[in-house]
């Protein structure tokens, strides 16, 4: 995900400062990590740079000087561009559960894989339930929501896979046991 | 921890196939339990021996520390109509009847009068946000909100314990998400306590926790040994 596209899209209802939009970051992606001020400026900076936002007349209101940033047309055109982009699907998805399992096998043999597998589907799951809880409390964000879904379709296919892998063990030991 | 429904070695084949190899389970209540496993594992088996619709080969089962599983059919019969809702996969709605009439039917059968069984199923219609297809036959409505309209149906007894055998297992997402969100709120705030047969682990997250079945065995600790904590790893590799 590109950051500087994300403020893009915040500044389309109208030029914000970099406080704001920071703010506004934070609120809309509440499931990613919080934004630093200094990630924003320097980010700001580049988009100003490649002329995708404006920086208006800096202004005061009884503190330091504040400066604003606008959309540019140029902007508006790069953030289409972005949206119109497929996200390419990975090629290769690490799996340190696969590896954690072919380490368990060799060190201690498929009776220790399967404990560890059972572990970590118990540990899936649990993270599972907060994130069902997140999303089904009364008056959870649609943001917050899609972000859960999003988590919790990925925890499900590391499920699938695990389930997989446990029927798999016995086969996986006779072959990369000696 | 005070269990109010239990099995212990619990055993039960068909032919010669084996479906549980002696099986401990146990319930507190009010907790809502997802018992998972995959397919062919003895999930279903469990819960139906639970519900006393199934008689173990072996072991036993107890509610409220009461032998159930040896008594009569007609004794589990009456248990299953008193103290127990049921909801399957495909809801089993009666279809010539509306769905005020389905809800309505099992305060019928126990002998509550029509007005008040019909408000009673009105009622119920509202928790689960399909009050407006009150007058609607099972046809006229979609899977999910024929779903809804069955576990209305389920728990208008107000039951102490309700068997949900793959609740969600004929359903899409956002319509298995409507019908758990509603199921295990509406079932917490009257305390009931759900069994839930799932092989969907996103559908198992509903539950406070979570019992699998493995070739006729559980899996993990014994549940006998008390509810699990919410002591799982805080942060996960694999979580955003």
């Amino acid at each position: 995900m590109s950051l500087g596209h994300v403020l893009l899209g915040l500044l389309v209802p109208g030029e914000r400062h970099g406080y704001e939009l920071k703010r506004h970051y934070d609120a809309r992606f509440p499931a990613a990590r919080p934004l630093a001020s200094a990630q924003v400026y320097a980010t700001l900076a580049r988009l100003a740079r490649d002329g995708f936002v404006q920086q208006q007349e800096p202004e005061r209101v009884g503190g330091p000087d504040r400066t604003a940033y606008a959309l540019t047309a140029e902007g508006r055109a790069e953030l289409q561009r972005w949206l119109e982009e497929v996200e390419p699907p990975s090629p290769f998805v690490a799996n340190p559960l696969a590896v954690k399992v072919t380490v368990a096998v060799l060190i201690a043999g498929g009776d220790a894989a399967r404990d560890y597998l059972h572990r970590q589907r118990a540990a899936h799951l649990e993270r599972m339930r907060v994130y069902t809880r997140t999303k089904t409390a009364p008056g959870a964000a649609l943001t917050e929501v899609l972000a859960a879904d999003y988590a919790l379709e990925h925890l499900n296919a590391d499920l699938h896979w695990i389930d997989t892998a446990l029927a798999r063990v016995a086969a996986l030991t006779e072959e990369i046991t000696p | 921890m005070n269990h109010q429904i239990t099995a212990r070695g619990v055993v039960k084949s068909y032919g010669n196939s084996p479906a549980l190899r002696g099986v401990d389970f146990a319930a507190a209540r009010g907790e809502v339990v997802a018992i998972t496993g995959p397919s062919g594992s003895g999930k279903s088996t469990l819960l139906h021996c639970l519900a006393g619709i199934v008689r173990p080969d072996a072991g036993s089962v107890h509610l409220d520390g009461q032998r159930i599983d040896d008594t009569s059919e007609a004794h589990r019969s009456r248990l299953r109509r008193s103290r127990f809702g049921v909801l399957f996969q495909f809801g089993h709605l009666v279809p010539e009847l509306t769905a005020a009439e389905n809800v309505a039917m099992p305060l019928l059968l126990a002998g509550v009068r029509r007005r008040e069984a019909v408000t009673a199923a009105r009622n119920w219609l509202e928790r689960f946000d399909v009050a407006d297809l009150a007058g609607k036959r099972p046809g006229e409505v979609s899977g999910g909100q024929a779903q809804r309209v069955a576990a209305a149906r389920a728990l208008v007894t107000e039951p102490e314990v309700l068997f949900a055998d793959e609740p969600t297992g004929a359903l899409d997402t956002l319509a298995s998400e409507q019908v758990m969100t509603q199921l295990t709120r509406v079932a917490r705030s009257a305390a009931t306590t759900v069994l839930l047969v799932t092989h969907d682990a996103r559908t198992a997250a509903y539950a406070d926790r979570e019992v699998v079945v493995r070739d006729g065995t559980v899996q993990g600790p014994p549940p006998l040994a008390g509810t699990p904590g919410p002591g799982a790893p805080a942060a996960l590799r694999s979580t955003p």
